[in-house]
């Protein structure tokens, strides 16, 4: 009854050819973002707003970039963590070598190395391919997390190991280091993720993302159209790592402070993988949506034991973590094998016709 | 101007391993002409078509297209150069909707940049929509308007074949391959493929190749055509011609020892 | 240029100068590489049976080797602590059939995949809540495993054997045997060529998928438990094992996922390129490149031949 786009009629081919061509859509939209500018910050805690929202849009961010990967090129890629890693230790390369530029645009350009990083690993997948391909990429996980363990300039020689953020301001605001505080922190986070959705989603709607698809759905007819396939596919490796890059930055930069290597480990890749696969692929809504339930859900394990008065260890919380998880993954691909985007659909569908169910 | 070569193909030979697909075969087409490739199961007819796009590389012979000479090219070099195709299995991107896999044959046809992609506003857009009219004629001139937002993989047979015309046809070409397009319809969806088939080539004077098996529909369709046996030429000629040769047809009937 | 000297002259000095650590390193590649072969295999099996990329295949071999442990430590006599590990092996195919398999099947290779994931997790956190996170030292003794080393002394030197390392290729070598018998002559076996090659011809003569199903992936638990037994043997038995299971997946790329000779060959070949690269080319990028080497070795030969060891070429067709 609210959700119908009868009487909405297009004119144009532009107006047909919008990103949200239903005016519901568009409402929903601005509600959204509203809430995330004004809502969150004014009425969310600090936890809410330290150690929910922003892991929850740096994670989202991530798993765009895997999205465009898997979703929309379908590449599978088991390396993302490891290209989130080349990302955060580019940026605070880049950030303790010129320490006068602005932090913000070593993120951006942190997000070019790893772009860099992740087509010479692309490389391979003009020979092989499927499973294939996804072991390869294991390749690029492997090497790279040994890189920022064993190469002691990337952090700095640091004892520990471990890359520490050092304070930045921007406008004379601390936006990293121990002295920002949250929600500072979380609008450059927001406003980064905000902007580079839109530009993702520029990107899976036009000619690129047509091709990326075309390459996913039916990869010899692509050829014939005259797309060539390892420029698509190396394209893609760019774009993913380049989200990946931004991500990782902003996870060491905006929400940890400081990272080892082992933040960047093949489990953090496969935590991103489910987010896509649980999200749906080649959905950037489900990124969203896979990413909170992913990131939200142990909050809820770590939590829900205390509020039911039920003494339970860490080690057991962690270890039932892994089996809810996992029993999750199995429970969604089982119940709706393309992700909490196709849900939405379905809800979107059946909100068109209600309350009369034809 | 119909007498003008469009594309030769001269004593290729074509063989996987040990097995020869093809034993030098050479015919032409003319430009402006609906060419048929007509010849038994595995006559080497498909395998024809993947050499003149670029698919297969032949061990021997040539290809000429527009008069110059190429043996070995890339797939996308042919779609550059105004060969499209169709499949004989339906080959369309699945996970797109009708109109975006007819957008994904104006590929070529689309130029502006990464940097105009990621903000799809301005000359992005402008071409996007540029595009969206050509598609739309195409959606009109095929009858596909209902299915145009629907997603291909779940349309009947019939239409899915259609939808695969459509975009072929996106890329403008000079040369429409055309794999079986009429495999597996029944009667009245045979007459409406055909009728595009006719319009195609004579509207937009599209020169067009196509395997087909329905002898009937070959006939009433060609201006020429090429019976393949066996990976070898038997016959080259109008239909009437071809339809009288005995060595035709013995590989249709069988010979009488 | 001395680094290039160090690179592709040194290495094959020190080989000559030492052989008998030479024969040493090659030793023990070939016997992780066994290791890794037995892993891979498992994994083959499953992939040549149901189509699926069994991401869960060491997690298997990790869940099973845990849980002989477990039941030993709780008092359970050993050799029936291996008779209950393989009935808990039998249950869990039972249960990843008829939650998993039967429910997803048709869906596209990549659910399927994920779906091991997702099983993987759940392993990991079954096996921990019941027994615990610590490592634990498989009872070797108790499952009649020989202990001790062999020295030969060959070569001007002194090379040796571990038994262990000896009995486990003894048993790897017969648990292939074997499988091929069962692939080739039985019943079953020509059932599972067939569910490997078409399953809905294979349905259509008759043959029940979720029973090959169930099969397959209790025979690949088995391996996976002989092959847990024997890593647990050499290190101790903790999900940290699961790395190893990682290092399996190279081999994969290397003999193809359909291959069983191939999952051999590429076991060996990584197995002792890893420890030759580890020993004598390792020091000089700063050691520790185990962790990517065999994925380097895969990647490396693949470039040159793509279609894996014993793959055919492969002719696309449109």
């Amino acid at each position: 009854m609210f959700y119908r786009e009868v009487g909405q009629f297009k004119t144009t081919y532009a107006a047909d050819q919008a990103i949200f061509p239903i005016r519901q859509d568009r409402i929903g939209l601005a509600i959204i973002l509203f809430a995330a500018f004004v809502l969150i910050p004014l009425l969310g805690g600090e936890f809410l707003i330290a150690s929910v929202m922003i892991p929850f849009l740096v994670l989202a961010l991530a798993a765009i970039g895997l999205n465009v990967l898997i979703g929309y090129t379908g590449l599978i890629s088991l390396g993302t963590a490891a290209f989130m890693g080349v990302g955060a230790y580019a940026c605070y390369k880049l950030s303790t070598i010129f320490p006068q530029v602005n932090v913000l645009v070593w993120i951006v350009a942190s997000g070019f190395v790893s772009s860099a990083v992740g087509v010479v690993f692309g490389l391979p997948s003009l020979r092989i391919k499927g499973f294939y391909l996804a072991i390869a990429t294991l390749a690029a996980q492997f090497f790279l997390q040994w890189c920022f363990v064993r190469i002691g300039w990337l952090y700095n020689h640091n004892p520990s190991g471990a890359i520490e953020v050092p304070g930045h301001t921007l406008f004379g605001i601390p936006v990293t280091g121990p002295q920002a505080t949250p929600i500072t922190r979380y609008y450059v986070v927001l406003v980064i993720v905000v902007v580079m959705t839109w530009f993702a989603s520029n990107l899976v709607h036009g000619r690129i993302g047509r091709s990326w698809m075309a390459v996913r759905d039916m990869d010899i007819a692509a050829q014939l159209m005259g797309i060539k396939l390892l420029p698509a596919k190396l394209l893609a490796f760019a774009v993913s790592s380049f989200y990946a890059g931004v991500a990782g930055a902003l996870m060491v930069f905006m929400w940890l402070g400081a990272a080892e290597p082992e933040a960047f480990n093949i489990n953090q890749s496969f935590i991103l993988l489910f987010m896509v696969i649980i999200g749906g692929l080649g959905s950037l809504i489900g990124s969203f949506l896979g990413a909170a339930l992913i990131h939200v859900l142990p909050i809820i394990v770590r939590f829900l034991p205390d509020a039911l008065g039920v003494p339970v260890g860490a080690a057991t919380v962690e270890h039932l973590t892994f089996v809810i998880t996992g029993a999750l993954i199995l429970f969604f691909l089982v119940v709706e094998p393309h992700g909490l985007a196709q849900l939405w659909r379905i809800a979107k569908q059946k909100l068109r016709v209600w309350p009369f169910p034809y | 101007m119909k007498d003008d070569i469009l594309l030769a193909v001269r004593n290729v030979s074509l063989s996987f391993g040990g097995v020869r697909a093809i034993t030098d075969v050479s015919f032409d087409i003319r430009k402006g002409e609906i060419r048929a490739i007509i010849g038994p199961n595995g006559a080497g007819k498909t395998s024809m078509l993947n050499v003149i796009n670029g698919f297969y590389h032949p061990q021997e012979g040539e290809i000429l297209f527009h008069g110059r000479a190429r043996r070995r090219m890339k797939p996308y070099e042919a779609a550059s150069q105004g060969i499209a195709r169709t499949f004989q299995n339906v080959a369309l991107f699945k996970g797109m909707s009708t109109l975006d896999n007819i957008l994904a044959g104006r590929t070529l046809k689309m130029h502006r940049g990464f940097f105009w992609q990621t903000l799809r506003h301005g000359p992005a857009l402008a071409e996007e929509i540029e595009h969206r009219k050509f598609c739309e004629e195409i959606i009109d001139f095929l009858e596909i308007e209902h299915i145009r937002k629907a997603p291909v993989g779940s349309l009947p047979y019939g239409l899915q074949k259609r939808v695969e015309l459509g975009r072929a046809l996106a890329m403008e070409p000079t040369l429409l391959l055309l794999d079986e397009p009429m495999a597996g319809m029944n009667l009245e969806e045979k007459q409406d493929m055909s009728r595009f088939i006719i319009d195609v080539n004579q509207q937009y004077g599209t020169t067009i190749a196509l395997i087909e098996h329905d002898i009937g529909v070959v006939m009433d369709l060609s201006d020429r055509i090429v019976v393949l046996e066996y990976g070898h030429k038997i016959a080259d000629g109008v239909p009437d011609a071809v339809k009288n040769d005995q060595k035709v047809i013995d590989a249709y009937l069988g010979v009488a020892h | 240029m001395d680094i290039l000297y160090r690179i592709f002259i040194d290495p094959f000095v020190q080989m000559g100068g030492a052989p008998d650590l030479l024969v040493q390193t090659l030793w023990e590649g070939l016997v992780g590489g066994v290791l890794y072969a037995l892993i891979a295999l498992g994994f083959v099996l499953i992939f040549k049976a149901s189509g699926v990329f069994n991401f869960a295949q060491g997690i298997m071999m990790v869940f099973a080797a845990l849980t002989l442990v477990g039941l030993t430590e709780k008092g359970v006599p050993a050799p029936l602590a291996l008779l209950l590990t393989i009935g808990v092996m039998y249950l869990l195919a039972v249960a990843v059939e008829r939650f998993v398999l039967r429910p997803l099947v048709n869906q596209p290779d990549i659910m399927l995949f994920m779906a091991t994931f997702g099983l993987t997790y759940v392993l990991i956190g079954v096996g921990e809540l019941i027994f615990g996170g610590n490592p634990k030292k498989m009872p070797t003794d108790a499952l009649f495993l020989p202990s001790g080393a062999i020295d030969l002394k060959i070569l001007g030197g002194l090379v040796s054997l571990q038994k262990l390392d000896i009995a486990a290729a003894v048993i790897a070598s017969v648990m292939v045997a074997g499988l091929a018998i069962f692939f080739q002559r039985t019943r079953i076996g020509r059932a599972l060529r067939a569910v490997a090659d078409d399953h809905q011809a294979a349905l259509s003569v008759g043959i029940s998928l979720n029973q090959i199903w169930i099969i397959v992936w209790f025979t690949a638990g088995v391996v996976a438990l002989a092959t847990g037994i024997m890593w647990g043997a050499r290190s101790d038995v903790s999900f940290a094992l699961q790395v190893i299971s990682l290092k399996a997946l190279p081999v994969l790329i290397l003999g193809g996922f359909t291959s069983v000779p191939g999952a051999i060959v590429g076991g060996l070949i990584i197995g002792v390129g890893e420890k030759l690269g580890e020993f004598y080319w390792g020091p000089l990028i700063g050691g520790g490149i185990e962790s990517w080497l065999a994925y380097a070795i895969a990647l490396a030969f693949l470039l040159f031949r793509p279609q894996g060891l014993f793959g055919e070429k492969i002719i696309e067709r449109i």
